[in-house]
C-alpha cells in the first residue's frame, strides 16, 4: 500500500451516487435482511436481561403489585385472612374516627416538624462550623455520626434509661440539692414527644450535617473569593450567597428526612412502647403493625398503611416535580 | 484563564497582615467551645452506656448514671450475653447475635451481588425500559415499609419460607436493593465507557467483563456497600418482628423483648450490657471505616 | 481491489432524534479513511456502528465481504483504538494485550507469539509487565494499538487516539500510525476532529455534519475543490474568504460590491448568471500589492498583521469586508497600509447562495 496515490483519488465516490439510486430497493433489501436479524436482536445481550430479572421482579411484584395489593385490600373488610369482600371507605371511616390514629397522626405531625426544623437547622449549622478549616475535622466528625450508625432499639434504650427520672438526669439534679426539679419526659403524655426528640436528633443530626458538609464542599472555592474581594462578611456570604446556592442539599435533605420520620416506628417501640397512658406516643407505623400482626384486622391496617403511603406522596410529588419536572420546561 | 487565577491563589496565600489569626483568638474559642460542647452531648449516651454496664445493681441503684464505677464488674455483660430474660426464654442475647449472624452473612453477599450486577447492567447494558425500572426502584425506596409488608408475607408464605431465616434474607436483598443498586450505578457510570468498548472488541461477554474488568476496579464501592448493609441489616427490626419466628428472631429484636421485658427485677446494669453489645458491631464497622462510611450515606442522599 | 468496509444505507435513531443519516461508503483493502467532522456530526457514532458497539436502526455493514450487522463487537474482526486508550488498569501490558486474544481461548504459545510481534513493531517490549498506570500518555497509547495489533485483523478502528496527547507528542504518534499503515497494510478507519491529521494521514476524507457524510475524497480534493460551503469553511485554518456578490456578463464575472472579478480560468461548472452567489478563496490564494494591477483589484487597509513564524497572516479590510491572507514573512505590512489585492481564481470556489454547493 506504499506508493500510488493518483489510484486512490480514483476510487469510487459512492456517497451522493448511492442515496440517489438505491433509495426504496435498498429499503426493501435491508427489510428482507433485518427480518433474518430480528430474532436474533432479541436475543442479543440476553445474558444481561436474565441478570435484570431480579431487579425487574422486585419493582414489579413486590414495589408496585405490593403497594397495589394494600391500596385494592384496604376497600376490603379483611380481619384475620385478606378476602376481596368490598366495604368502600369503611375501613377509612373508621381510621378517621379511631382516637389511637388520631393521636398517630397529631404526634407524626408534631414529631415531625420538629424534628426537620431541628435537624436540618442544626445539622447545618454544624456543617457550617465544621467548614472552618478546624483542627480534628475527622474526630469532631466521627463523634457527631457514631450515633447513626446505631440501631434506632439501642438509641431508644440508651435515651430510656438516661430520661430515667429515678436514676437518670433528674435524680442525679435532685442528689445535687435541687428537690424540686423535674424532668421526666417519658412518663408524662404531655412531653413524651420531646423525650423522643431527644433521642432522635442525637441519632439523626450527625447524618443530616454529613450532607450539608458535603453541600458546603462543593461549592466552588471562587465563590468564597468573590465574596471575599466584595467585602460580604462571613456570616452574610453563607446566609446570602451559599444557603441559596445549597436549595438542592437542602431539599434533597428534607425529603429524605422527612420520609424517614413517617416510617417511625423502632425509636417509639424501644424508648416508650407507645405509652405512657398507653397510646401518648402512638405513631401511624405501630397502628399499622399492632393491627395487621395483632389484632388480626387486617382491613384497618391496610387502611392505615394506605394514609402512610399517601402521605410520603403528599412529601414526593412536589420534590420529584421540582426535581425532575421543572428540568423540562425550564 | 490561568494567568488571571495566579494572582488570586496568590494574594490568599500570602497574609495581608491586617487579621493574624492566634490560636486562642476569640472566633476559635467561641468555635471550638461550641463544637466540643457538642460532642459532649454525642458522647455522653456511649458514655453512660458503659459505665452503668459495668457497675454492680447496688452502685447503680445509689449513683450517679454518669460517674465511673467504684468497681467494676463485667456480670452484667456475662448476663446479658447468655441468661437474660425476655418474655420467652432466658438464654440472654447470645441466640439473637447468632440468629443476626446468621441472617447477616447470606443476606450482605447476596444483596451486594444483586445490587452491583443491577447496576453494571443499568450501566452498561442497557435495554428497553431499563430507565423505567431503576426509577420505580428508586421511588420504590420511598415508599413507606408498612405499605408492601404484608403483601411480602403472602409472597414468602407462597415460596413456603415465611417465618425462615431465607424469608429475611430476601426481604434484606429486596429493600437494599434501590439504594446498592443506585451506589453501584453511580460508580460504574463513572468509569469511562471505552473501558467496557474495549473489552467488548476483546470479544468478552456480560459476566467476563463484570468479574475481569468491573469487579476488579470497583472494591472501594463493594466495601462502602458492604459497610451500608452490615450496619443497615445489624440494625434492622421491624423485618425481623415481621418476617421470623421467636426462636429466629435477630438481636435487636432479642434486645428490645429483654430490657422492655415486663417480667421480673429491672437489671439496668444488664440492659445497658445487652444494648452496647448489640450496638458493638456496627459501631466496630464504622470505627474502622472511617470515611468509607461517610461516603456510604451520602451516596443515599446525592442522586445520580 | 476489494473491499474492506461496505456501509449500506446506514440509519441510526436514537428516540426519536436522528443521528446518522442514511449513509454509504466503502473503504478499499487497506484503504486509510478518516472520518472527520466539528463533535456531534456523527463520526464517532458511525466508528461505534462499525465496530459493533451500537445496534443501528436500518441498513447494513458488511465487512470482509460478510455481513456483520448483527455481529458481535469481537466477531467482527475489527481492532479498536480509543481515545482514553481503555487500557484495563488493573492488568499488565501483557495482560491487555493478551485478554482479547485468551477469550478467543487461543494457545498460549501463539499468544506469546503475537504479543511479542506487536511489541516488536511498536517498541513496548520493556513496558510489558508493567501496569498502564507506570505509563506516559504516549506509551499507553501504543500498547492501545498493540492491542489492535495483536488480532491480526484487516480492519482498524481509531477513535479519536491522539486527542488526549500533547502536540509534540501527537505529531510523533502520527507519523508512527502512518508508518503502520504502510507496514501492516490493512484498512484504517481513524475518527478525528484535527484536519491536520486527517489530511496528513487519510487517503479519503469523509467530512461529516450532522449525521451527513458532505464530502468523501481525496485531501486535495477536499482542500481544493470543497464540495459546500461547509466543507470549505471547516477545512483551512485560518477558514477560507467568502465573498457574497453576484455573477454577471453571463457568468464570466463575479460582482462584489463596486468591484468585478474576471471568473476566467474557474475551475468548476458552468456558472451562470446568479444574482446571489458566494467566492471562496484561501488566505494563500491572495496576492497583496501596493500598486494597482493592471487587472480589475480589490482596494484594501492592512488592520493586523499576524506573525506565525513562517510566514504570516494579514487581517486586512476591503470597505466592509474583513480578509485575510497568507503572506511570506518578507511581505508584511504594518497596520494602515493601503494595498490592492489579487485573486487566484484558478484555485477559488464559487458557491450557489441558496443550495450552499460549489458550482
Amino acid at each position: 500500500m506504499g506508493g500510488d496515490p493518483e489510484n486512490r483519488t480514483l476510487k469510487l465516490l459512492k456517497v451522493g451516487a448511492a442515496r440517489d439510486l438505491g433509495g426504496p430497493f435498498s429499503a426493501l433489501y435491508s427489510r428482507g435482511e433485518r427480518m433474518s436479524g430480528q430474532p436474533k436482536r432479541l436475543l442479543r445481550n440476553l445474558n444481561a436481561k436474565i441478570a435484570a430479572i431480579p431487579m425487574v421482579l422486585t419493582t414489579l411484584v413486590v414495589f408496585v403489585g405490593g403497594t397495589i395489593w394494600t391500596v385494592v385490600y384496604s376497600f376490603t373488610d379483611s380481619k384475620l385472612l385478606p378476602r376481596l369482600r368490598w366495604v368502600g371507605f369503611d375501613q377509612y371511616e373508621r381510621l378517621w374516627s379511631n382516637s389511637r390514629w388520631m393521636v398517630s397522626i397529631e404526634n407524626l405531625m408534631f414529631f415531625g416538624v420538629l424534628s426537620l426544623v431541628f435537624t436540618i437547622s442544626v445539622g447545618f449549622l454544624l456543617a457550617v462550623l465544621m467548614d472552618q478549616k478546624i483542627r480534628y475535622e475527622d474526630t469532631f466528625r466521627t463523634i457527631m455520626l457514631y450515633p447513626f450508625a446505631l440501631s434506632f432499639i439501642v438509641t431508644g434504650l440508651v435515651w430510656q434509661w438516661i430520661l430515667n427520672p429515678q436514676f437518670g438526669i433528674e435524680g442525679i439534679v435532685r442528689g445535687w440539692g435541687w428537690e424540686s426539679f423535674s424532668f421526666d419526659p417519658l412518663n408524662n403524655p404531655q412531653t413524651v414527644l420531646y423525650g423522643l426528640l431527644i433521642a432522635g436528633l442525637w441519632q439523626g443530626t450527625g447524618f443530616v450535617m454529613c450532607l450539608m458538609l458535603a453541600g458546603l464542599r462543593g461549592i466552588d472555592e471562587d465563590i468564597w473569593k468573590a465574596a471575599r474581594v466584595d467585602g460580604i462578611a462571613t456570616w452574610k456570604t453563607y446566609l446570602v450567597v451559599i444557603v441559596p446556592m445549597m436549595r438542592p442539599v437542602f431539599i434533597t435533605t428534607l425529603v429524605i428526612v422527612a420520609a424517614g420520620i413517617i416510617k417511625l416506628y423502632d425509636l417509639v417501640v424501644a424508648q416508650t412502647s407507645g405509652g405512657p397512658g398507653g397510646n401518648a406516643s402512638q405513631v401511624p407505623a405501630m397502628y399499622v403493625y399492632d393491627y395487621m400482626f395483632q389484632a388480626q384486622n387486617l382491613g384497618q391496617g391496610f387502611a392505615a398503611s394506605t394514609m402512610m403511603l399517601l402521605s410520603v406522596l403528599i412529601v414526593l410529588i412536589p420534590w420529584a416535580y421540582l426535581e425532575f419536572g421543572g428540568k423540562k420546561h425550564g | 484563564m490561568a494567568d488571571t487565577a495566579l494572582p488570586m491563589t496568590k494574594s490568599a496565600v500570602v497574609p495581608s497582615g491586617t487579621k493574624p489569626r492566634r490560636i486562642l483568638s476569640g472566633r476559635n474559642i467561641m468555635l471550638y467551645g461550641i463544637l466540643i460542647v457538642v460532642c459532649l452531648y454525642y458522647i455522653l449516651p456511649l458514655w453512660v452506656m458503659v459505665m452503668t454496664s459495668v457497675k454492680g445493681m447496688p452502685e447503680v441503684r445509689l449513683g450517679n448514671i454518669f460517674a465511673p464505677p467504684v468497681e467494676i464488674t463485667f456480670q452484667p455483660w456475662v448476663k446479658a450475653w447468655s441468661e437474660a430474660c425476655t418474655g420467652l426464654n432466658c438464654d440472654g442475647l447470645s441466640r439473637g447475635f447468632w440468629n443476626s449472624v446468621q441472617i447477616l452473612i447470606p443476606s450482605v453477599i447476596l444483596s451486594i451481588v444483586v445490587a452491583s450486577v443491577n447496576g453494571y447492567a443499568l450501566v452498561n447494558w442497557r435495554f428497553k425500559g431499563s430507565d423505567v425500572f431503576f426509577t420505580i426502584l428508586i421511588f420504590g425506596s420511598f415508599i413507606p415499609y408498612q405499605v408492601m409488608l404484608y403483601p411480602i408475607v403472602i409472597l414468602l408464605r407462597e415460596m413456603g419460607i415465611y417465618g425462615t431465616l431465607w424469608g429475611l434474607v430476601l426481604v434484606h436483598t429486596i429493600f437494599g436493593m434501590p439504594i446498592l443498586t443506585l451506589l453501584f450505578r453511580n460508580y460504574f457510570s463513572s468509569i469511562p465507557e471505552e473501558l467496557f468498548k474495549a473489552a467488548r472488541v476483546d470479544g468478552a461477554g456480560f459476566w467476563g467483563i463484570y468479574f475481569r474488568i468491573m469487579l476488579p476496579m470497583s472494591l472501594p464501592i463493594f466495601v462502602v456497600a458492604l459497610i451500608l448493609q452490615v450496619t443497615g441489616i445489624w440494625n434492622d427490626f421491624l423485618f425481623g418482628v415481621v418476617y421470623t419466628k421467636p426462636e429466629l428472631y435477630p438481636m435487636t429484636v432479642q434486645l428490645n423483648n429483654i430490657v422492655n421485658s415486663v417480667q421480673g427485677v429491672k437489671e439496668y446494669n444488664v440492659n445497658m450490657a445487652a444494648t452496647l453489645l448489640t450496638g458493638l458491631v456496627p459501631l466496630v464497622v464504622y470505627f474502622i471505616s472511617g470515611k468509607l462510611f461517610v461516603r456510604g450515606i451520602a451516596a443515599g442522599a446525592v442522586k445520580g | 481491489m476489494t473491499k474492506s468496509i461496505e456501509v449500506k444505507d446506514l440509519t441510526l435513531n436514537f428516540g426519536s432524534v436522528s443521528v446518522l443519516k442514511n449513509m454509504n461508503i466503502d473503504v478499499q483493502e487497506g484503504e486509510f479513511v478518516v472520518l472527520l467532522g466539528p463533535s456531534g456530526c456523527g463520526k464517532s457514532t458511525l466508528l461505534n456502528c462499525l465496530a459493533g458497539l451500537l445496534d443501528i436502526t436500518e441498513g447494513q455493514i458488511w465487512i470482509k465481504g460478510k455481513n456483520v450487522t448483527w455481529s458481535e463487537p469481537s466477531a467482527r474482526g475489527i481492532g479498536m483504538v480509543f481515545q482514553s486508550y481503555a487500557l484495563y488498569p488493573q492488568m499488565t501490558v501483557r495482560g491487555n494485550l493478551s485478554f482479547g486474544l485468551k477469550n478467543q481461548r487461543m494457545p498460549k504459545d501463539e499468544i506469546d507469539r503475537r504479543v511479542a510481534r506487536a511489541s516488536e513493531i511498536l517498541q513496548i517490549g520493556p513496558l510489558l509487565d508493567r501496569k498502564p498506570g507506570a505509563l506516559s500518555g504516549g506509551q499507553r497509547q501504543r500498547v492501545a494499538i498493540g492491542r489492535a495489533l495483536v488480532r491480526d485483523v484487516d480492519v482498524f478502528l481509531f477513535d479519536e487516539p491522539l486527542s488526549n496527547l500533547d502536540a509534540k507528542l501527537r505529531s510523533e504518534l502520527r507519523v508512527e500510525i502512518k508508518r503502520l499503515h504502510s507496514k501492516l497494510n490493512n484498512t484504517m478507519v481513524y475518527v478525528t476532529h484535527d484536519q491536520i491529521e486527517a489530511l496528513t494521514l487519510a487517503d479519503r476524507i469523509a467530512v461529516m455534519k450532522g449525521g451527513v457524510i458532505q464530502q468523501l475524497s481525496d485531501p486535495q480534493t477536499i482542500y481544493n475543490k470543497p464540495s459546500n460551503l461547509f466543507v470549505a469553511g471547516f477545512i483551512g485554518s485560518p477558514s477560507m474568504n467568502f465573498l457574497h456578490g453576484k455573477t454577471v456578463d453571463g457568468g464570466k464575472a463575479f460582482h462584489f460590491g463596486d468591484h468585478k472579478i474576471d471568473l476566467a480560468g474557474y475551475d468548476g461548472g458552468a456558472v451562470l448568471e446568479r444574482d446571489q452567489a458566494i467566492l471562496g478563496v484561501r488566505p494563500e490564494h491572495i496576492t497583496v500589492s501596493h500598486d494597482a494591477p493592471a487587472g480589475p483589484s480589490i482596494p484594501a487597509v492592512v488592520e493586523i498583521d499576524e506573525h506565525l513564524g513562517a510566514d504570516s497572516l494579514l487581517w486586512l479590510k476591503a470597505g466592509t469586508k474583513e480578509l485575510c491572507v497568507r503572506v511570506p514573512v518578507e511581505g508584511r505590512l504594518p497596520a494602515g497600509t493601503k494595498v490592492h489585492l489579487g485573486l487566484d481564481i484558478a484555485k477559488a470556489s464559487l458557491f450557489d447562495n441558496k443550495t450552499e454547493q460549489r458550482i
